[in-house]
């Protein structure tokens, strides 16, 4: 093994610097206790977290992205796992179409997504509706989470199964007592995956949310194009927080690198 | 493969999917590609007629030029940046020993987990009047330097939140480079230099490659980050393409702009595709 040489670990240092100042930044902000957006010095104040609590639109649309978040990465999971099956295991007609149909959002920009969406939902009277909302994350995150469990099927000991059903087992059985099991990992990251990206989504969003449905990255969004109060940095820095402890899950579970490096 | 089992089996299983894609992606672009040729009028709203109008007026006027050469232009500079940043950061990566080199990988790609609009944020902060950048400068005797609001703003947060799309790659194919095979070279009597670019380049140029496509397609129509940090001025396509929707209520144009977007976006892929895999061949005979 190599080492790096003294300018080498200089520039790394850059790097990392440049990659942590914007997130360090909001949240030494976060915790001012000025009215502006300044780092603190002398003391620290909880005070801006107190005021998301004040402000029920924050909350209302922090609650509103979970739920939007866990029933899409949930539905988006019980489409790609039978179709990934399909995929991974049959030869039949229009196979890869279909396979480039299911990761075409990917090379889509969801910018042109959501105003298609905004447009087909103008036409059917579906604007303001949470459940459709649902299915334009489904559409958007469906990719990832067939990708990882597409990469779980392909990577599974067939063998394994072949035994079941020597001895026996019924192929619901196999599927439920032997191949579930083995690709359960996958299933978990595709999810976990599908529920961040989900949960970050903003420029597709934007097209399609109402005042009664504006998810977390819509409402900051907003708020950040018109007024800028340390407030803002306080839900930043709660976002950063969840968002690492997440990836620590994440990275203890199935070590983060397989899943954002492993699948690309 | 191919089990005895009925052809039907596979489409069940893919049918729900489908359904729901052909549904809410293809339909919905047909929709938004008919609706970019009906004539829209500012009294009344979208008609039931059909005109080139809204391409022809894309394409000949000087704004909308403008801004999609700045888009190009600055996801183009970005893709650049990006490379010149992301290559050595993950050659260096490379030769670190774990834990460092774990901890290392996250901190580089974790930030991609965080959204867009935090991260916009933190650049905002940086980058304002008073921000530690402006004091960092003064500190090193450069005047006060107006950076919020330019392109050179856009730009720094477009390589921040596009520095991991570059890495990732990159990093992915050096994983398949042996190190010995690099010694191997110093042994034999290359310099580093040379080992570096008779070795260990023509391994990640192919990382390297699909890193700069997906930088590319992602800055072009990036949204938040020339919404926070360039101002109402300073536009982009996707910046453009909201405010028409939404302030101008101009659909039909919009669309037009979208299916521009669309149709670069895939041609630019499509191209990038053709052209990495002849070079592929070429180097792989």
């Amino acid at each position: 093994m190599q080492k790096n040489g003294p300018i080498a670990l200089l520039f790394h240092t850059l790097v990392v610097i440049f990659m942590l100042a914007p997130l360090a930044v909001i949240c030494l902000v976060a915790f001012t206790p000025e009215n502006t957006l300044s780092i603190p010095t002398t003391s620290f104040s909880l005070r801006w977290f107190q005021a998301i609590f004040v402000h029920p639109d924050f909350v209302d649309s922090f609650v509103n992205s979970l739920w939007l978040a866990t029933l899409a990465a949930s539905i988006s999971v019980a489409l790609a796992v039978p179709a990934a099956l399909a995929i991974d295991r049959y030869q039949f007609p229009g196979r890869d179409a279909l396979n480039a149909l299911f990761l075409s959002p990917l090379i889509i920009p969801h910018l042109v997504l959501g105003v298609a969406f905004l447009r087909l939902f103008a036409l059917i009277g579906a604007t303001g509706s949470f459940a459709w909302l649902v299915a334009t994350h489904v559409i958007v995150i469906t990719p990832y989470v067939l990708r990882l469990v597409m990469a779980a099927f392909s990577g599974l000991d067939r063998s394994a199964e072949q035994a079941a059903l020597t001895l026996g087992a019924s192929h619901w059985t196999v599927f439920r007592r032997v191949t579930a099991p083995m690709v359960l990992p996958g299933i978990t990251g595709g999810w976990l995956l599908a529920f961040i990206n989900s949960f970050d989504e903003l420029t597709m969003s934007i097209f399609v949310t109402s005042p009664q449905t504006v998810t977390l990255p819509v409402r900051m969004y907003m708020y950040a194009t018109e007024s800028i109060d340390p407030m803002m940095a306080a839900v930043s820095a709660l976002m950063i927080a969840l968002t690492a402890a997440a990836m620590l899950v994440l990275d203890r579970a199935f070590g983060l690198d397989k899943i954002l490096v492993g699948q690309k | 493969m191919n089990r005895a089992r009925p052809a039907l089996t596979p489409w069940l299983l893919v049918s729900p999917g489908t359904l729901l894609f052909l549904g809410l992606v293809v339909l919905p672009l047909i929709l938004t590609f008919i609706l970019s040729f009906h004539v829209y009028d500012h009294t009344t709203g979208i008609k039931n007629e059909f005109t080139f109008a809204h391409y022809a007026a894309v394409v000949s006027d000087d704004y909308y030029l403008g801004i999609f050469w700045r888009t190009l232009r600055l996801a183009g500079l970005t893709t650049l940046i990006c490379a010149l940043i992301g290559l050595p950061e993950a050659y260096v990566l490379s030769r670190m020993r774990d834990p460092w080199r774990s901890v290392f990988l996250l901190v580089i790609i974790g930030p991609l987990l965080v959204s867009v609009v935090v991260r916009a944020f933190g650049w905002s902060m940086l980058l304002g009047s008073t921000g530690l950048v402006n004091q960092l400068l003064q500190l090193l005797g450069f005047g006060p330097a107006r950076l919020l609001y330019t392109e050179t703003a856009i730009v720094i947060a477009l390589v921040h939140v596009m520095l991991p799309f570059m890495v990732i790659p990159i990093w992915t194919s050096l994983q398949k480079l042996d190190p010995m095979v690099e010694a191997a070279a110093w042994t034999l009597g290359a310099s580093r230099f040379t080992a570096l670019r008779r070795v260990v380049m023509p391994q990640v140029t192919m990382g390297m490659l699909s890193g700069s496509l997906i930088v590319f397609g992602l800055s072009a129509s990036a949204f938040a980050i020339p919404g926070l940090l360039g101002g109402r001025r300073l536009k982009m396509a996707a910046t453009l393409v909201y405010d028409e929707y939404m302030h101008e209520l101009n659909w039909p144009l919009g669309a037009a702009i979208a299916i521009i977007v669309l149709v670069a976006n895939l041609i630019i892929m499509l191209a990038y595709n053709r052209m990495v895999e002849a070079r592929a061949r070429r180097t792989l005979g």
